[in-house]
């Protein structure tokens, strides 16, 4: 029975590592309990070791034969560096989930998934879902330059179309993912719905160009956490004037009721901290630290 | 029973109780070691003078747990420490802590014969002495275990009552697994108590006891989502599930201001403090903020656990802000006193109306006003009222929030039929039972939120009851 065989395997081996971009990897887990009920839009909890933080990843993809779990983790705090430096058969310490209420996936017809950064890995699972359920798929990836927009083959297998934007134009369109979205919604398309995830100041983007076109849009919110199960509140977020908890009530929200400004700014609550510690970090003393935010 | 203390009651009346040994708190308020040392050998062996040895010891009747309190003590007075101990462990595997966090000032000890006209035998720290003896000298002895039962039982949550309820059906002979959400076991007691009240070493080397009677621990396992009750009765094999997965989600008081940066529930700041480590920042990777001046709301143990923290990692003022006066206060005696002694301001008869924020959404004061006691209320406490016009600012950076907490409806929400009532609290008989036949609760889980020694009782009586439930299946099975 698979229980029995399992039973023994709660522990978190790291089976593969896959350098996707100069600071974004692809982690293949050992977690066959979390394999079997993962669904797209849950994340886990990771602590790499002893002494470590708590941090939230959403999960990519899951194998339940394997008994594995995917996570796309971009190195930019001092625990996602470090993660960066274990090696294939090491063990990661902790791995908690599935975590959070999956993605709503429905029909719309037509709908637009946006994916910044590393964000694109976690919209991933969505899209698949999304077209699973019979839609047609209109994607943007965007990132700061090519190498940050990735995932854009595994995104054309389950889209209609993808688009590729950069800020610095080094790939695709030179502009914003937001820039490739209004002209598919000015288009003849008939896009629906729309599911971005991607740093905050995109998905705020995303949500005021969508409200004024009163498309209806999900984002899912990268809030800081410490037990991701409801317990501390650390990662409250206000959604419709109402307080939500990110991990028992999220990740994911009606983009148009979310206070992002509010967010962005509760989530540099330990900047000054984090950079304590990222100095400690001395292992990539030359990685490019980006601003703010957890690690997702 | 026969008495093993020749002295006369009267001589026993004279020696007065025993004080145990505690840091200065002008030194302990800087630092996390614990409070209190507890007694030395000898300071145990003259307490235990005092006991009188009644006919009829109320004392264990005082016991949420029914410990045969007379007979320990007796042991202590015959030195023999060891025994006393296992004396303990007969009712409660978790000795070393009981003695630190019990409220033994309104069970055991309040009842104490001798408490009537002086004071009660310090019964708390006699059980700690004897825990902490067994300890320091290494004489554990494991517990034997007659039978081996077929049958195998879930425990849900790693805290007091799930942990009680493991030690004592693995003592009767089943197979015991505890499934823990989090990286660590003992719920409150390891996210919750401070260090210095109950240190970590210690709550490793209980869990590492239980762990000796052949309870399987799953650690970083979610149940409602890791796998859900219908999947450990069904694909695990269990034939008997107990909940006690606690009160842990935090209530907030739904003023302005609560989503500014600095605002915590008291759950996020001790879960940070004491789960993962964040007096040791940057040893340890988890961060805490703290400010000049913070503000702890709340009259609870836990309101008491926060604002002691909160001055341990530097706050230069530490104000417990509570909305009724000194004598409605929840909190156990022991904590206000230790609390005043560090240094805490205590604004009572104060009620916070609004968190103020700066532009760059930080805290920079509580607005608060002063409230005046009116008629009881519900709970039998006198209500506290506005008093017009005597709004002010405090000046604080750290706002933490203690104001209780509910259970976490994960289990609830994923578990088709089990009944629960107000703020979601599982409906258990008298016999920690269920609405689900084979499920069985206790804690703060059915009580809401309450104490970890009757979390304690609810996991003792829960493992009497599956012992119960379970050998009646197993005799009506082989009927059939």
């Amino acid at each position: 029975m698979f229980i029995n065989e399992q039973r023994e395997k709660n522990l978190f081996r790291i089976i593969s590592k896959e350098a996707l971009a100069s600071t974004i990897t692809r982690y293949v887990i050992e977690a066959p309990f979390i394999a079997r009920k993962r669904k797209a839009g849950n994340f886990v909890i990771l602590r790499i070791m002893q002494g470590g933080e708590r941090i939230p990843l959403t999960i990519v993809d899951s194998d339940v034969a394997a008994g594995t779990i995917t996570l796309i983790v971009q190195a930019i705090g001092k625990t996602t560096k470090l993660l960066a430096t274990m090696r294939e058969g090491e063990f990661i310490q902790d791995v908690l989930g599935p975590l959070g209420n999956p993605t709503p996936i429905e029909n719309h017809g037509v709908v637009a998934c946006i994916g910044g950064g590393v964000g694109t890995a976690e919209l991933l699972p969505i899209a698949k879902a999304l077209q699973s359920a019979g839609n047609t798929i209109y994607s943007v990836i965007g990132g700061r330059t090519r190498d940050l927009a990735i995932l854009e083959d595994e995104m054309k297998e389950c889209s209609h179309q993808v688009f590729v934007t950069t800020d610095d134009g080094s790939y695709g369109r030179k502009g914003l993912v937001t820039d490739q979205l209004k002209d598919l919604l000015d288009g003849y398309v008939g896009i629906n719905a729309v599911y971005a995830i991607g740093p905050l100041p995109m998905m705020k983007a995303v949500s005021n160009l969508t409200k004024q076109y009163g498309v209806h849009t999900l984002v899912s919110l990268n809030a800081i956490m410490v037990d991701g199960t409801g317990m501390c509140g650390g990662c409250r977020v206000s959604v419709g004037g109402q307080m939500k908890f990110a991990c028992v009530d999220g990740p994911e929200f009606d983009a148009h009721q979310v206070d992002f400004d509010e967010m962005m700014m509760r989530n540099r609550t330990y900047i000054d901290m984090e950079k304590i510690s990222d100095h400690r970090c001395t292992v990539y003393a030359q990685a490019d630290v980006l601003e703010g935010g957890v690690a997702r | 029973m026969t008495n093993v203390n020749p002295m006369k009651p009267s001589q026993r009346m004279k020696i007065p109780r025993q004080e145990s040994i505690e840091q200065e708190a002008q030194v302990r308020n800087r630092n996390f070691q614990e409070v209190s040392h507890g007694f030395d050998e000898e300071r145990a062996s003259t307490e235990a003078q005092r006991c009188l040895e009644c006919k009829d010891p109320v004392c264990q009747s005082g016991c949420p747990v029914n410990i045969d309190i007379r007979s320990f003590v007796q042991l202590i007075f015959q030195k023999d420490f060891s025994g006393a101990v296992n004396k303990i462990r007969e009712a409660n595997y978790l000795p070393a802590i009981c003695g630190r966090v019990c409220p033994q000032e309104t069970q055991c000890e309040e009842v104490c014969t001798l408490g009537k006209k002086h004071a009660p035998v310090a019964i708390g720290k006699l059980e700690r002495f004897v825990a902490d003896y067994e300890m320091l000298h290494d004489s554990f002895t494991p517990f034997h275990i007659k039978d081996q039962r077929e049958e195998k039982v879930a425990i849900v949550g790693g805290g007091p009552a799930g942990l009680t309820c493991a030690a004592e059906l693995a003592k009767v002979g089943y197979k015991v697994t505890v499934f823990e959400a989090l990286h660590a076991v003992g719920g409150v007691l390891r996210y919750g108590i401070p260090e210095f009240r109950l240190p970590k070493a210690i709550l490793d080397l209980e869990t590492e006891r239980i762990k000796a009677l052949g309870v399987e621990i799953y650690t970083n396992f979610l149940v409602g989502r890791t796998a859900t009750i219908a999947d450990l009765f069904d694909e695990w094999g269990f034939s008997a599930i107990f909940l006690g997965t606690g009160a842990g989600t935090p209530t907030f008081m739904g003023m302005a201001g609560e989503n500014l940066s600095g605002v915590y529930s008291a759950n996020e700041f001790l879960t940070r403090t004491n789960l993962m480590g964040a007096y040791k920042f940057p040893e340890n990777d988890t961060p805490v903020k703290i400010g000049k001046q913070i503000a702890v709301i709340g009259g609870g143990n836990t309101a008491m656990d926060a604002v002691r923290t909160a001055k341990r990692l530097g706050a230069e003022k530490a104000y417990l802000v509570y909305r009724r006066s000194r004598t409605e206060m929840p909190a156990r005696v022991e904590e206000i006193h230790h609390a005043e002694q560090e240094g805490i301001e205590f604004l009572l008869l104060t009620n916070p109306t609004k968190i103020l924020g700066d532009k760059g959404n930080w805290v920079c004061g509580l607005e608060c006003q002063q409230m005046e006691l009116g008629e009881p209320d519900e709970s039998g406490r006198r209500k506290p009222i506005a008093v017009q016009g005597s709004e002010f600012v405090l000046d604080v950076q750290i706002v933490i929030e203690a104001i209780g907490q509910k259970p976490n409806p994960i289990i609830q929400s994923t578990t088709p039929g089990l009944k629960t009532g107000k703020r979601g609290v599982v409906e258990v008989d008298d016999k920690q039972t269920t609405s689900r036949a084979g499920i069985f609760a206790g804690g703060d889980l059915s009580r809401g939120g309450a104490t970890v020694i009757l979390a304690m009782r609810d996991g003792k009586i829960a493992a009497e009851q599956i012992h119960q439930y379970l050998l009646a299946k197993h005799n009506g099975e082989l009927v059939q």
